[in-house]
């Protein structure tokens, strides 16, 4: 995976929320589309890294710096999601929008969030890398949410958040298949981040948000703005291994597309986070 | 075994009068016995209560197939008898979690193909089924041990596209500990406790002999892990 070649994809990208009515159901298009606005989000910090990784691997590890770049490009994108996500707990945890009950639940989670930076930023200094710079983040998306002043528009960031991190690392895993230890560790934060979309999930059925389960069903979105529908797509997918499940099992599709997550790419992540990207 | 089936339309072509049927049925019972005892001696252990997981990645999805199978039946058996008390959110998680454990152990069974482990004879005779602490402990118990297992056999696996189904299922095993924690002890930091996720925000990883020691307990059948990749 090469960022560069992210951007370059990324520039070519089209995105159409022409048949959104409201402000905030209209976010992703605000003001900017195409290459403006994703060539202005792109974190600097990426580009730098990557156009330095090359040429700054020590000679010893030179014969792997390839396979090495591509481990240490994916670690910079998983960290600039736990930029995000740890900024975002972090603003909410010291806002006073959590409600009492929920207290802590949102600070273990910025506490793993704020872990994971600190542990993929070591990683990737151990792998001969340069860990890219957070980008700045609004989370207000240009005015479209309010999140550290409404309750349900800060959960349903964080649904969108976790759900979005979830398939990001399913997505990249293969990426790391050279490298068991950083492979084993980017599973280990995988599941920690579904841990905690599991109980986001839940907890914005407990207040009465929507009434999402802890798993994904369908490509449901539930409740949240029709914006976020990209973070579901695909999930309703029901062929895995070239097998179509619902034709070797009695258990229904509905209960077969919550038993499998699926994974989106670079670009679709990206995609996604750029919208909360200055 | 064949050699004393193919002699037997020999025997039966005889007229049998009384005497000659029991001296038949007695001659037919002693050979069975040697039968019985010829598949133990020449077959290495077919239903002897012994599974080889296989090598390679056709293992490792043995593997996973063999741990889909007792949280299917786990969860069967909670859902068949469910505990006094209930709540319909316990009823509805739980259920749940039924259906996706049976659609992945039958998915499993699938995609292995031939090559598929049998059914696995599993002892749940430590779980008490009318005791919610007894069930909500144990689905803790399998779906952390679940996650721990899937995390720790990711770089077992060769073919980067079994890796993917891999993290398509772990997920949704996480989302359920998660989930099950959260019953056990609501609102709190639980469902990702520091008691499976390290400083490191890292969730746990176990090899299969890790695994295996543990799921042990519940799983009659002997499995042989002895040829997965390491």
């Amino acid at each position: 995976m090469k960022m560069l070649s992210i951007l370059e994809k990324l520039g070519e990208t089209k995105f159409d929320f022409s048949e959104t009515k409201t402000r905030r159901e209209s976010l992703f298009s605000i003001s900017k589309s195409g290459k403006t606005l994703l060539t202005a989000a792109l974190p600097i910090g990426i580009i730098a890294a990557v156009g330095t990784d090359a040429k700054a691997s020590p000679a010893g590890i030179a014969s792997t710096s390839s396979t090495n770049a591509t481990v240490i490009d994916v670690l910079n994108f998983a960290l600039t999601l736990e930029y995000l996500e740890s900024q975002y707990y972090n603003l909410g945890t010291s806002s006073g929008v959590i409600l009492a009950g929920d207290v802590a639940v949102f600070n273990q989670i910025k506490q793993h969030e704020n872990d994971h930076v600190a542990f993929l930023q070591s990683t990737i200094t151990q792998l001969g890398g340069t860990p890219v710079n957070s980008p700045i983040f609004d989370f207000t998306a240009g005015g479209a949410f309010n999140p550290f002043v409404i309750y349900g528009d800060f959960l349903a960031l964080a649904q969108a958040f976790e759900d979005t991190g979830v398939r990001a690392y399913k997505g990249q895993a293969g990426n790391l298949i050279s490298n068991d230890g950083v492979l084993t560790a980017a599973l280990q934060i995988h599941s920690v981040e579904a841990r905690h979309a599991s109980e986001v999930r839940r907890i914005r059925t407990k207040n009465g948000f929507d009434t999402s389960k802890g798993w994904i069903t369908g490509n449901s979105r539930g409740t949240l703005p029709a914006p976020t529908q990209a973070v579901y797509d695909g999930e309703q997918n029901v062929t895995q291994g070239g097998v179509n499940v619902t034709t070797i099992t009695s258990v229904g599709s509905g209960s077969i597309q919550e038993a499998f997550d699926e994974p989106l790419t670079d670009v679709q992540v990206l995609a996604i986070a750029n919208l909360f990207i200055v | 075994m064949k050699n004393e089936q193919e002699k037997s339309p020999g025997i039966m072509a005889q007229p049998i009068g009384r005497l000659s049927f029991l001296k038949y049925s007695g001659a037919a019972l002693a050979a069975t016995g040697l039968l019985v005892a010829g598949c133990k001696k020449d077959d290495d252990d077919p239903n002897a209560g012994s599974v080889d997981l296989g090598s390679g990645d056709t293992g490792i999805l043995n593997y996973a197939y063999a741990l889909e199978q007792l949280e299917a039946a786990f969860y069967i058996a909670v859902m068949d008898s469910p505990y006094a008390g209930m709540t319909q959110e316990e009823a509805q998680i739980l259920g749940d979690l039924k259906q996706h454990e049976i659609a992945h152990r039958d998915f499993f069974k699938a995609a292995i193909g031939s090559a598929a482990i049998p059914s696995l004879e599993v002892d749940f005779s430590s779980i008490d089924f009318n005791s919610r602490a007894s069930v909500l402990g144990t689905a803790k118990a399998f779906e952390d041990l679940g996650v721990a297992a899937y995390n720790g056999a990711g770089k077992l696996i060769a073919d980067a596209n079994y890796l993917l189904l891999a993290g398509k299922i772990v997920s949704v095993e996480a989302r359920h500990a998660a989930a099950i924690r959260d019953l056990l002890n609501p609102g709190s930091a639980d469902f990702a406790g520091n008691d499976v996720v390290d400083t490191n925000g890292l969730d746990g990883a176990k090899t299969p002999a890790q695994v295996l020691a543990i799921a042990g307990t519940y799983i009659k059948t002997t499995i042989d892990a002895s040829h997965l990749p390491a």
